[in-house]
């Protein structure tokens, strides 16, 4: 057991022996070591104004991710270095990515600016030269600014690479950076205490986890806590006891098997996207599409699952794919289809002290056809209206096998049992997806709410079906407004 | 006396200077409210909110709160010594905390003071409040039922609309409805109030009308206004969010602050913020256009309803600013205009960006859509067809148009961009295209220039030198992000022939300049330029009047040269010609005041000039939507706009594109939602949807109209450029419409309400889809 957490503040180090374990990074930045920089814009993850950048080592080197610092907590910074706006400027000198923004004018309030120049900085760490319009675009679906339009923001992302960004004190801090940090690693427990008797748990090991759990299944696990962090921020919820898996490596192990990908619970949608994207791309296109980069980084797909939420993104996609769960409690492992996970609304088959392990999906069968399409009111980091994904095997002309699954459209991630059974078996044409769209209003009676309206579900949801027939029967048509078919609006306009 | 001599300054009037704060924003040392370092036994307030939209009181026992851990103070409307009001038109109708009856879901009941944010949030949710619902007035309907106005409505009228539309030989109608937008400024509301001597406080607020603040504040303490100060160094983004919105955070710290004699401050949370403060208006457009067969209008008729919320606020002004927005460019010769303010139980809807003005607007480009399609002819041809011109240059409010350039403005976009050619390509693109489809719109603005009210069109300045050259400046107007600190600085500079970075900028204080304007109306840079340049001018003069003295040369012969002043034929460094001055017992600073000419309006009579100029730009989009799903996407924007003598092009091009993407937001992806209880279930960016990078037009021309000088006598022939560009998004709106009106063979008009979300396109594709077909089964 360890008493502390450990961290690097730029360089200085850190020690924290007692703390509130809900304290937020931000909270924390701005009130105890009076760094003000960092802003507060909505304190949920939604507007990139607390974007930080946290180092961490892998792979023998440093890996420099943006994150929300209003919803991470401070126990996650154990084995960290956290730079903030105030860190970047150096002997008196703006960095290129700051230096980028001042000269193309790309702050007029300035109150969201620092959270755009610690993704920008997050951005040159990944992209060697300057990236292409799409990626700056993904680079910074986090960050909201109300005031420029994103137009000279751009602008700079691409002049930034001018000013050589990635030549930096950091880049040439490196490798003692890394060392300071790999010296404080190590595989015991972190357990504090903090006021009121609440505890902070960090185990490092999937063992000490699993039995940690047991031990108290009314704690909160929080993985990337980008569902956890609003139960405290605007739920005010102050759970008694804080269990943080995000120390434990194996529980993010991402491994290709013959014929399957296992991806552990703690896998960030960071880590999985690059590999799931590969067997099924419009899987990436969704996961790409599933917050913005900072929630990515920290956000699990296994909190998503575990989550439950009708209108979570990775369970439909997993489920058509045909994915199983597997579930631990102390030493008891078991396995299931993930779509038996999802008993209710708010219900699963998960029982006290028992944690979501990994899940194992199929690789994409020779020949099969896997679309999944996401409609929102916005097209980055918005929540689903209503997501359908449609893996069919069309053999000769007739459906010889389907999985459809539906977000947003019931109480929770749900398989369209009727409209497959119109499907199967039957001509791959017109007449059968329209009475498979038919069969749609027989499997789901959705809501309305802000996102959406029922009628627009059911509609949206039944031309989901159909575009999927369009672009497997009539592939020259566009059907899609993202990606290269965007790219290609933009030629023909320009 | 200096080596090198520069030609120019640094920083003048008409160059890209850059934003005076620009490399502190970058590096996170812009303090903005919440980042000043905190007094020591500073409060923090948290608000107790109703929950009901419509209640009266029962029993509102706060006693938990009180004990609970970390609480110093709990305020309610009966522990306020002065008047429990901060209705900004002075009706007395919008009270700080609710007394004995509830109006919105949202309304302030109480605020709780503790020694920390998190213990006074926890705090203020355990108030036990019985509340006794009362119906509550949400829809349109119900609002026209209740049968309340938030304030008088206005009328404009010209000629006999009625007899027209009668007489016309083409004739139609329609109803447009049309959302609200939250601000979304990325900084909350803040106020922070530090106790004084005496009847003394000082309140730093994130506000745009700093003299409102110190009279709402003083007014609910009831003292007297020379008591308080009110200051603002930046905002994080206000958009009007904070002409009004700021009155009851700064009212309640300032309250506490007295109270308690310790410093308090009061910063919402994201989801308070927008659950308390009001918004945009939403409209229900009804219009009646008479036309002839080629599209010239003949009469048009009218009203624009909209929801106001609770309380007046600024409904009056912002509705009537709607009417005056209705003909955007175009010539109305026979028109009745009416407003009807609403009173609803929801949030106070108030002033922002464009201030009615894009409502009035939208509402207008409609009629014109509606003739188009009535007619099947491009709507931009309607468009030109009906532009104010000679003899037809008399507006719906009875004032000339004199610096009409729209016409030229919209030819030479439709050049720059090849309109024509391309909306003929994207209607064989269409044909071809089953699923996605191409629109393509041209929309011009034409927005007045000056608050309606003509008294706001005044403002102060303070400027001094000192012995060492350096300058201080100080005025009026706020700095919210659009640059005004630069601009007027940039006039000063320009004025005494200094480099930019000799003039200090500092914060907009009442304590500095009394009596100010909001800034708002876009009239930041052209009233406090102004006034600045008054201030530098009285104090030229003095150092004319003394170096033709001191140095025995003709007035004429003292010259202000960069860094420099020229005296007969020598040359005196500016700093030792200062301190000469200064030596010789002149006065080296002075006030400096402006106000507005030639303005005049009378609401009742509805005529006047309440315009001193207008400002004009055109916007031509290009958008593709999905019609299986409602998606969308803007592909390309070209926009030329007039910004006369551009005081610094950086800045006002930042507030063009700014502005088109906030329009943007507005008519497309920012619904506000309220649920059928009257709560507001869009209350934070997870559910509220402004624009994100990805949403940015990735063709994005825009050019400033060159050579194109203010005809009226502005701060270096500059015109206004906060609210203009916003409109210039209507063109999405339209273009929208363009690409769905492809599924009907265009010949119907869309109808298209906003904000245009996925749902509402795909919605409105599938209903002109079914009046295509019945249509087809008509002709069949
Ligand atoms: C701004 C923003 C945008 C978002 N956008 C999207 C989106 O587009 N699509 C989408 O689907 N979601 C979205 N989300 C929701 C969120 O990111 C996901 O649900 C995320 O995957 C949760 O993972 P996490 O690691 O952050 O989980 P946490 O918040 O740490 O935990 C979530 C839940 O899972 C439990 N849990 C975590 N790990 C385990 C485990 N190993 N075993 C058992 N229980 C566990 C926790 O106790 C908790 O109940 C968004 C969230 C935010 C803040
Ligand atoms: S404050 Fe908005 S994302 Fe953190
Ligand atoms: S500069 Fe104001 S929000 Fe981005």
């Amino acid at each position: 057991m360890r008493g502390e957490i450990r961290f690097l503040l730029d360089d200085a180090p850190r020690r924290l022996t007692q703390f509130d374990p809900t304290m937020t990074v931000l909270d924390y930045l701005r009130q105890t070591e009076q760094l003000t920089g960092t802003k507060e814009g909505c304190n949920e993850g939604d507007c990139g104004a607390c974007t930080v950048v946290l180092a961490k080592p892998e792979n023998g080197r440093l890996r420099y991710q943006a994150v929300n610092a209003c919803i991470q907590f401070l126990g996650t910074l154990d084995g960290c270095q956290l730079i903030t706006v105030e860190h970047l400027a150096k002997e008196g000198r703006l960095h290129p990515v700051q230096q980028a923004m001042v000269d193309l004018h790309g702050s007029q309030c300035g109150f969201c600016t620092p959270g755009f120049v610690m993704s920008l900085f997050a951005m040159t760490r990944d992209h060697e030269v300057a990236p292409d319009e799409a990626t700056i675009d993904d680079v910074l679906a986090g960050n909201l600014c109300r005031c420029t339009g994103y137009a000279p923001i751009a602008r700079a992302a691409k002049s930034a690479y001018d000013l050589n960004p990635r030549a930096d004190s950091f880049a040439a801090g490196e490798a003692a950076t890394l060392e300071k940090l790999e010296a404080l690693r190590d595989d015991e427990t972190i357990a504090l205490g903090g006021a009121g008797g609440r505890r902070f748990f960090a185990p490092a090991t999937l063992d000490d986890l699993a039995a940690l759990y047991e031990e108290h299944p009314e704690a909160t696990l929080s993985a990337g806590s980008t569902d956890v962090g609003l139960w405290v921020t605007k739920q005010m919820q102050r759970p008694a006891t804080l269990i943080y898996t995000g120390r434990v490596a194996e529980l993010a192990r991402i491994e290709e098997t013959a014929g399957a990908v296992e991806i552990g619970a703690g896998a960030t949608y960071s880590a999985a996207l690059a590999l799931l994207a590969r067997h099924y791309p419009d899987m990436g296109e969704v996961i790409r599409r599933i917050g913005s980069v900072q929630i990515r980084n920290t956000g699990t797909i296994g909190g998503n699952i575990a989550n439950g939420s009708p209108i979570g993104d990775s369970p439909p996609l997993l489920i058509a794919a045909g994915a199983s769960l597997q579930l631990r409690k102390g030493s008891v492992r078991r396995s299931l289809p993930l779509e038996d996970f999802f008993l209710d609304y708010g219900k699963q088959d998960r029982a006290p002290g028992e944690l979501v392990e990994r899940v194992t999906l199929p690789l994409p069968e020779a020949g099969s056809i896997f679309r999944a399409y996401k409609i929102s009111k916005r097209f980055d980091q918005d929540i689903t209206a209503a997501l359908g994904v449609f893996n069919l095997k069309i053999e000769g002309g007739v459906v010889a096998a389907a999985r459809i699954a539906y977000g947003g459209m019931a109480a929770t991630p749900k398989r369209a049992a009727r409209a497959e059974a119109a499907l199967l078996g039957q001509p791959w044409n017109e007449a059968t997806v329209a009475r498979a769209m038919a069969a749609l209003e027989d499997d789901f009676q959705p809501l309305t709410d802000w996102r959406a309206s029922a009628a627009y579900r059911m509609k949206v949801a039944q031309n989901l079906l159909r575009r999927c027939f369009i672009e497997t029967t009539a592939p020259d048509s566009a059907t899609r407004l993202a990606g290269a078919a965007l790219e290609e609006l933009g030629r023909v306009a320009g | 006396m200096a080596g090198i001599k520069a030609d120019v300054i640094r920083g003048g009037v008409q160059t890209p200077q850059r934003h005076d704060s620009g490399h502190k924003h970058v590096a996170g040392a812009a303090a903005y409210a919440d980042d000043l370092v905190e007094p020591q036994g500073l409060l923090h307030v948290c608000l107790g909110l109703s929950s009901h939209a419509h209640a009266r009181l029962k029993k509102v026992d706060l006693d938990p709160v009180r004990r609970a851990e970390g609480v110093h103070l709990v305020l309610t409307a009966a522990d306020i010594p002065g008047v429990n009001d901060i209705s900004p038109t002075h009706l007395h109708d919008e009270p700080i905390l609710a007394e004995d009856e509830v109006h919105y879901a949202g309304q302030p009941i109480f605020a709780v003071a503790a020694e920390t944010r998190e213990q006074a949030r926890f705090a203020a949710r355990l108030a036990a409040i019985d509340y006794e619902p009362l119906p509550a007035v949400l829809s349109y309907e119900e609002a026209r039922a209740a049968g309340k106005l938030v304030t008088e409505p206005m009328t404009l009228a010209r000629g006999d609309a009625k007899a027209a539309l009668e007489k016309a030989p083409r004739r139609l109608a329609g109803q447009m409805n049309l959302g609200g937008q939250e601000h979304f400024y990325l900084e909350s509301q803040i106020a922070l109030a530090y106790p004084g001597e005496d009847d003394e406080v000082t309140v730093i607020c994130s506000t745009q009308h700093p003299t409102e603040i110190q009279t709402m504040v003083a007014g609910a303490l009831g003292v007297p206004a020379n008591a308080v100060t009110s200051q603002v160094r930046r905002m994080g983004g206000a958009f009007g969010g904070k002409e009004t919105q700021g009155n009851l955070f700064a009212a309640v710290a300032a309250l506490v602050a007295k109270k308690t004699g310790r410093a308090a401050k009061l910063r919402p949370d994201r989801d308070d913020d927008m659950v308390i403060t009001g918004k945009r208006h939403d409209f229900l457009i009804d219009y009646e256009v008479g036309f002839d067969d080629e599209g010239r209008i003949l009469a048009v008729d009218m009203n624009y309803a909209a929801r106001c919320g609770w309380s007046a606020d600024l409904s009056g002004p912002v509705t009537d600013r709607t009417l005056f927005h209705a003909d955007n460019c175009y010539y109305f010769p026979e028109v009745r205009l009416t407003s009807e303010p609403l009173r609803t139980n929801t949030c106070s809807h108030t002033a922002f960006r464009g201030f009615g003005g894009p409502q009035g607007m939208v509402g207008g480009e409609r009629v014109i859509e509606e003739i188009a399609f009535a007619l099947g002819k491009d709507p931009l041809e309607i468009r030109k067809l009906n532009l104010y011109g000679p003899g037809r240059d008399i507006t719906p409010y009875h004032q000339q148009v004199e610096d009409n350039i729209a016409p030229e403005i919209i030819a030479k976009l439709e050049a720059d961009c090849d309109y024509a050619k391309r909306r003929e390509e994207i209607r064989q693109f269409n044909k071809a295209s089953p699923v996605i489809k191409r629109g393509i719109a041209l929309t011009p603005v034409k927005f007045g220039i000056s608050f309606t009210l003509t008294a706001y069109n005044q403002a102060g300045a303070l400027v001094h030198i000192y012995r060492d050259g350096s300058v201080h400046l100080n005025h009026g107007g706020t700095e919210m992000g659009q640059g005004l600190y630069t601009k007027v600085a940039q006039v000063v500079a320009e004025a005494f022939q200094v480099d930019i970075d000799k003039v200090k900028i500092t914060a907009t204080s009442t304590g500095k300049v009394p009596n100010t304007s909001a800034t708002a109306a876009s009239s930041g840079s052209d009233i406090n330029g102004m006034a600045a340049l008054n201030a530098c001018t009285a104090i030229k003069a003095r150092l004319v009047d003394f170096a033709a003295e001191n140095w025995e040369v003709p007035r004429e012969q003292v010259e202000f040269l960069p860094g420099r002043v020229r005296v007969g034929n020598q040359e005196v460094d500016f700093p030792d010609f200062v301190n000469a001055a200064y030596m010789a017992r002149v006065s080296l600073s002075s006030t400096g005041f402006y106000k507005t000419p030639k303005i005049h309006w009378d609401r009742a009579a509805g005529k006047g000039r309440p315009f001193y100029y207008y400002s004009y730009g055109a916007a031509a989009t290009e958008v593709a939507v999905d019609t299986l799903t409602g998606e969308y996407r803007v592909v390309r924007v070209d926009i030329l706009h007039d910004v006369g003598e551009s005081l610094n092009p950086a800045l006002d091009i930042g507030q063009i594109e700014g502005g088109f993407v906030q329009g943007m937001g507005w008519l497309t992806t920012e619904e506000l939602w309220w649920d059928d209880k009257g709560q507001l279930r869009t209350h934070a960016p997870s559910t509220y949807k402004i624009p994100a990078c990805g949403d940015r037009p990735r063709i994005f021309n825009v050019d400033l109209v060159q050579d194109s000088p203010n005809r009226e006598e502005t701060i270096f022939r500059s015109k206004a450029v906060g609210e203009p560009p916003l409109m210039l998004a209507i063109s999405v709106l339209q273009a929208l419409s363009d690409a769905i009106a492809s599924v009907a063979d265009y010949r119907l008009c869309p109808r298209l309400d906003a904000p245009a979300t996925p749902e509402r396109v795909l919605m409105t594709v599938e209903r002109l889809q079914r009046e295509a077909a019945e249509l087809e089964g008509k002709v069949a």
